[in-house]
């Protein structure tokens, strides 16, 4: 293929790909955060700091417990979400009624502590995971070379957004879900037990969280402050596409992030900021988002 | 004289005579937080308004005055305005983007633009050092004639702008305009339909909220003649709101001990064997705070006082 405007097809699509790679994490981080705020209105400050101890859990398990990878893909959000049942039960619960932004700066508290924590024990350098075997290596797609963890990621990612919304907006769970999130007072009145829905709407929004830690761990290094950078984007991804559906956060994320892989093309010095910037455009034209209600 | 007066007239001498009993930089720093949490406590306490981005007006602030001081060689009151008027131009843009949205997403998206600002002060060292930040600020001379360092006398110079910032931010609460605020701190909608523009009301808020943030910055890049990225980071808006939620917010000496406290927290933990500790510590207290203390300090102890009283 012949260059297209001075940059070659191949740091293109790379950059595509990275961004793609980027999105996905963006997109099923933002849904966690999306399913938790539906269901019991608070932004999940801690929500990286779980992607960070999902990320954890898998390296720690095949560290010192010899848990491979695709083991690592359901113990770790397994265990993160236990994490998330105890702290809904023991903290967020009691302050349900309270302001919403207590929840908020008790998440963020929570998140330093946890922070704090992994820093403690192991540092802040990053520890490196291996690919799986069965992913290693890569196939040349003739125009590119696509190296397959890497495809697998988008893909599991996609896989793993698809059904969430499938969950939420087909099926009876995600009804009474929905049914929660408009109105909790009637919905227990027609006996459902909505403490125990949030109980697990918690753990599950935070369990996608380390789900999205394990799927990251062999790309980026998993080190304790991997949470917090990648949780500040997310939030402004949050902010540009509304939380009201689904769909759209899924959309946003991977949309954002093949929007920064392109940045990282065509104008290298922006590409850290070029999230916050689509943000404060959609601020001045879409207040409330591209796919929200306003509140 | 009633007894606030008296509190205030002790807390005065207290602060008049402290340098020869406590080391005056450690001094100087709780009261330029204590600025930077009051400035804070106008936005979260009387307005009702979580900025998690206040950091970027503290830090901004203070590269501003660092390099007119040191590459530009203004005099130092000039350094300190421009660093305010700096932080004000920025809290304008913050403002005017942010109350857009309100609630939690007021939160986050104060918090993202801060994150833009950290990132653009990494990529520009030419103004900010970079990793190594702006170094080797002088202290200059007030008015030209009081030497700045001389630990006594900027101890009690930064105290002035201390009690002059408290006092406008006291006057703010406490005038007609501090009422409104209030007013759409506790229901938004009632203020609109009494006729207020509240979005404009936000906006003066967040921009004197910002302003006196960025005092309180240029002070401290005054005194450790260093701003840093730290400065600008997240964590420090963090250390902010936990500064006013410990202290008690909407409460006008809340901020003040909320600061202290944290501040000598900080430093007492960075000289032991625990300095890596402290963000564990910060998290564990911000979680003892929302759940079993949220009037904070002085807030307990008002209403302690009421009770007893």
């Amino acid at each position: 293929m012949t260059e297209l405007i001075g940059i070659s097809p191949q740091l293109l699509f790379a950059q595509v790909l990275v961004g793609l790679i980027n999105g996905a994490f963006y997109a099923v981080l933002s849904l966690g955060l999306a399913v938790i705020f539906g269901l019991l209105n608070i932004i999940n400050f801690s929500h990286g700091a779980m992607y960070m101890v999902g990320a954890f859990c898998s390296w720690l398990g095949m560290q010192y417990l010899g848990i491979n990878y695709w083991a690592a893909l359901i113990l770790a959000p397994v265990v993160v979400g236990v994490i998330g049942l105890l702290i809904e039960r023991t903290l967020l619960r009691r302050i349900q009624h309270e302001d919403h932004l207590y929840s908020l700066l008790l998440t963020f508290g929570l998140a330093l502590m946890l922070e704090g924590i992994f820093v403690e024990l192991f540092g802040v350098s990053g520890q490196r995971y291996p690919v799986p075997d069965l992913l290693n290596g890569g196939i040349n797609l003739g125009f590119m070379f696509l190296p397959i963890y890497r495809a697998w990621v988008v893909a599991a990612a996609v896989v793993v957004c698809f059904t969430v919304w499938y969950l939420i907006e087909r099926t009876k769970l995600g009804a009474y879900l929905r049914a929660g999130t408009e109105n909790q007072a009637l919905v227990q009145a027609f006996g459902i037990n909505v403490p125990m829905m949030r109980n697990l709407t918690y753990g599950f929004g935070v369990g996608l969280a380390a789900f999205a830690g394990v799927l990251a761990a062999p790309i980026y290094s998993v080190a304790p402050h991997m949470g917090s950078s990648i949780i500040i984007v997310v939030f402004a991804v949050v902010v540009i596409g509304g939380m009201g559906s689904v769909l759209g956060a899924i959309i946003t994320g991977l949309g954002l992030g093949v929007i920064e892989g392109l940045t990282r093309v065509f104008y290298a010095e922006i590409s850290n900021t070029v999230i916050f910037i689509v943000m404060a455009i959609v601020l001045l034209l879409r207040p409330a988002g591209l796919f929200g209600r306003q509140s | 004289m009633n007894r606030t007066t008296i509190l205030y007239a002790v807390l005065l001498a207290l602060a008049l005579v402290a340098p020869f009993g406590v080391y005056p930089v450690f001094l100087m720093k709780v009261l330029c937080f204590a600025i930077f949490a009051c400035a804070f406590n106008l936005l979260l306490g009387f307005t009702g308004l979580l900025s998690f981005g206040h950091a970027s007006f503290f830090g901004v602030a203070g590269y501003v005055t660092g390099n007119m001081l040191r590459d530009y060689g203004w005099p130092v009151e000039f350094a300190i305005l421009a660093g305010v008027a700096a932080a004000a131009i920025l809290g304008t843009v913050f403002g005017w983007l942010a109350i857009r949205r309100t609630g939690i997403y007021f939160a986050m998206v104060t918090l993202a633009l801060a994150q833009m600002v950290y990132f653009v002060c990494v990529q520009a060292e030419w103004f900010t050092g970079g990793e190594n930040g702006l170094q080797g600020v002088p202290r200059g001379a007030l008015l030209g004639v009081i030497d700045l360092n001389n630990d006594l006398s900027l101890y009690y110079f930064i105290l002035a702008v201390f009690i002059a910032a408290f006092w406008f931010i006291h006057r703010t609460v406490t005038s007609p305009f501090g009422q409104v605020l209030k007013a759409v701190r506790e229901n938004e909608p009632r203020a609109i339909s009494l006729g207020y523009n509240v979005d404009r009301y936000k906006l003066m808020s967040f921009v004197l909220s910002a302003t006196v943030a960025g005092l309180g910055g240029a002070l401290k890049c005054i005194v450790f003649q260093l701003t840093s990225l730290t400065d600008v980071h997240w964590y420090t808006s963090g250390e902010v709101v936990l500064m006013t939620l410990l202290g008690g917010m909407g409460t006008i000496l809340g901020p003040v001990v909320g600061a202290g406290t944290i501040v000598t927290l900080q430093n007492y933990l960075a000289s032991g064997a625990f300095a890596s500790s402290v963000p564990i510590v910060l998290g564990f207290i911000f979680v003892v705070c929302v759940m079993a203390f949220r009037r904070g300090i002085v807030g307990e102890i008002h209403a302690f006082v009421k009770r007893s009283f």
